[in-house]
């Protein structure tokens, strides 16, 4: 029984220690180095009078803190942005976890009287009171993608367009079946989560698209954004169809799923359409190494576009090519299609 | 040694506790001589699965009759088994951790969490600088680590399991956040991608891993110490520890062994997906608790199949399938998933037996 006792502490020890060294080994393992981040800003332009420096002009700038890949780009586009004009002062303050934080944040900015304010609300209703405030305080209001739901809110609204995505896929989908000569393709789609207005908006363009072209879509999944459920949808899918001619999937990220399930699959004789404009998804279109032939943007570098909007706004200019003397009240941005042809222009807008 | 002797000496009546002979998995050599051999408890559980079986004949010939132009198709066939026993095996893996976590009287809401943590912590860029052995390593040990806190917390901190793991379940997919900063990590090793296709003798190594996990954990609930331990333990706790099983140390065993699962399935996500995010493996806890206890598992402990469950994942993965052949909606798809969590109990406590035998059983259970 002695012995029995002082062999089993001796093991425990063992597996302490065992324990100890594996946790010291693993706390070392949570390090992951910074990818160099890539701005997406529009440089001084000879022939752009708009570009020369003009009025000093101060934008106060406020957005949620970066908790996913699209959000880091947007912050980091608006500093770029506002670093490459000399007549740009940047005032950035963190609009902290949610709306309340932001609130009081946008509060401060409205006291130190910026000549323009860029807001990108946690929530564009429970900001709106917030964006009405400054307003009236003589402060131009550029509303960044969340729309506030009075237009009194802001002086221009900046967004992207989740109908204009499924339309972009769409298009580029009917286009590549006409250049093939396919005459009733097998379209199918792996959406995001379904619950969520932007995957109903995006999944209603890429329907209503094709069905103007008397298409229509054969098999549709729904995933939940991430890697692992675009694997498990994209595997039944392609069970559910034996021959696909073209895929549209929401999202890149989940996309990575996607494409490891065809892969596993064997199959290769798909063209597939990605979503949002991943750096990832932009290299292996370039690259044109697999199935993934273009990907449809929502694309980050409004923020660099609402800097610039801002600045014009603050110098009292209109947007060179319109004839309006003033900037438009809503500028909602066309989703781009990113192929092989284009996609060295876009390689430093992927995030 | 004399020690263990007497724990499997007493456990015997432990995990009676019921009503007569052993009716614990597989291990009862024939009940009472009166009731005739198919309504003997010896093969109850036979005939538990037997009913899970007949539901998935069910869901194929549903398949069978509503896409023919698919099932006339043999290598078609062939594919689609495959593609429904992949998709079924990291959830098959987590659902034996489960499975033993529930006959020993908890639950473990924690494990989806726990394979997001695992999997986001063996794919960062220094982890993946060790190579495949470095990930797979990582994974278990997160796994195995995570689910022993469980353990602690559980047993000798004295924490309901519930809200510890509940608790776990918040925390782990935090901590994956924060490790990740919410990014999806992508896999660059193409041995762990591998995993994914790699197939041994025509059979997928996923499906294989699957297998191996199942027969492992057969053969510890059937025919170890452990496993009598196990189902003593959550048949009546007192009783296991007044007979001289470390009711304590056998708890925190059981989560670790779940834990440990979780880093196996870990690395079979992460090798079918290619990546791993905070995010993945969302639900898997109520995936797993449901193919347990429709595969007979009793949710207060004490009785329990692992082939059960493990066709539970089956059925559930079939769903899948033929939802997707079909091209019907997630939702409606959910909305059948839960009728048959309800269908599937409901049959198999009437089918097989009468209302009273019902009330004496889960008396004798719950005492």
């Amino acid at each position: 029984m002695t012995k029995d006792g002082r062999d089993l502490s001796r093991r425990r020890l063992l597996l302490g220690g065992a324990a100890l060294g594996a946790g010291a080994l693993l706390t070392a393992c949570t390090s992951n180095e910074a990818a160099p981040q890539t701005a997406q800003t529009m440089g001084a332009n000879e022939g752009n009078p708009n570009s020369s420096p003009g009025q000093r002009v101060v934008i106060g700038f406020s957005a949620p803190a970066a908790d996913h890949g699209w959000m880091a780009a947007i912050i980091n586009n608006a500093r770029a942005q506002a670093a490459a004009y000399s007549d740009v002062e940047l005032k950035v303050v963190e609009a902290g976890a949610d709306a309340a934080a932001q609130r009081a944040g946008v509060d401060t900015l409205i006291a130190e009287k910026p000549n323009v304010l860029v807001m990108l609300p946690h929530d564009g209703a429970e900001l709106t009171a917030s964006g009405i405030k400054a307003m009236q305080a003589g402060i131009p209001v550029i509303n960044l993608d969340r729309a506030f739901n009075q237009a009194l809110a802001y002086r221009t609204l900046i967004k992207g367009d989740n109908y204009g995505m499924g339309v972009s896929a769409g298009n580029y989908v009917i286009a590549q079946m006409r250049a093939k000569g396919v005459t009733s393709p097998v379209i199918a789609e792996i959406a995001g989560i379904d619950s969520l207005p932007l995957t109903q908006e995006r999944s209603a363009g890429f329907r209503d698209t094709l069905t103007a072209a008397g298409l229509q879509i054969a098999n549709r999944r729904a995933a939940e954004f991430t890697a692992d459920s675009g694997q498990r949808e994209a595997a039944n899918l392609l069970q559910a169809l034996p021959k696909i001619d073209a895929l549209w999937n929401h999202d890149d990220d989940q996309g990575i799923g996607v494409l490891a399930a065809i892969s596993q699959a064997n199959r290769s004789e798909l063209i597939m359409v990605g979503g949002a404009g991943s750096k990832a998804a932009i290299e292996a279109i370039q690259a044109d190494s697999g199935v993934l032939k273009a990907t449809v943007t929502y694309s980050p570098s409004m923020a660099s576009s609402a800097i610039s909007l801002a600045r014009l706004i603050g110098q009292n200019k209109g947007m060179g090519d319109l004839v309006e003397l003033q900037v438009p009240k809503e500028i909602t941005l066309a989703s781009e299609t990113i192929t092989k042809e284009n996609a060295s222009n876009y390689i430093s807008l992927g995030f | 040694m004399t020690t263990s002797e007497k724990e499997t000496a007493a456990a015997t009546p432990g995990q009676v506790g019921k009503a007569a002979p052993p009716a614990g998995p597989q291990h009862g050599s024939g009940g009472p001589a009166k009731e005739s051999w198919w309504k003997s408890d010896a093969t109850e559980n036979a005939r538990r699965n037997l009913g899970l079986v007949g539901v998935l004949v069910a869901l194929v010939v549903i398949g069978i009759a509503t896409r023919p132009d698919l099932y006339s198709d043999p290598t078609w066939v062939k594919n689609n088994i495959f593609t429904i026993l992949q998709q079924a095996s990291a959830i098959g893996v987590v659902t034996v951790g489960m499975t033993f976590v529930i006959i020993g009287g908890g639950i473990d809401l924690s494990v989806g969490a726990i394979m997001a943590l695992a999997g986001v912590w063996a794919t960062t860029v220094a982890t993946q600088s060790f190579g495949a052995g470095g990930m797979i390593f990582t994974a278990l040990a997160v796994g195995l680590g995570v689910g022993l806190v469980n353990g602690v917390l559980i047993s000798y901190g004295r924490l309901v399991p519930f809200i510890a793991t509940l608790a776990m379940m918040v925390a782990a997919r935090g901590l994956a956040a924060e490790i990740s900063d919410k990014q999806t990590q992508v896999s660059t090793s193409s041995v762990i991608n591998g995993i994914a296709t790699q197939r041994i003798l025509g059979i997928p190594l996923l499906v294989i891993i699957l297998a191996l996990v199942v027969a492992a954990g057969w053969v510890l609930l059937n025919r170890t110490t452990f496993g009598r331990r196990t189902v003593a333990v959550g048949g009546n706790s007192e009783a296991a520890r007044l007979a001289g099983i470390n009711v304590k140390w056998h708890t925190l065993l059981l989560y670790g062994l779940s834990g440990l699962c979780c880093g196996i399935a870990a690395i079979m996500l992460m090798a079918q997906a290619n990546s791993a995010q905070a995010a993945m493996a969302n639900l898997y806890e109520l995936d797993a608790i449901a193919a347990a206890i429709i595969g007979g598992t009793l949710l207060s402990g004490g009785r329990g199949t692992i082939m059960g469950a493990l066709f539970g994942v089956l059925v559930f993965s079939t769903i899948t399938n033929l939802f997707a052949i079909n091209g019907l909606s997630t939702e409606s798809q959910n909305m059948i998933k839960g009728a048959i969590i309800v269908a599937a109990v409901l049959i198999q406590e009437f089918r097989f037996k009468s209302v009273s035998q019902l009330f004496t059983r889960n008396k004798g259970a719950t005492a």
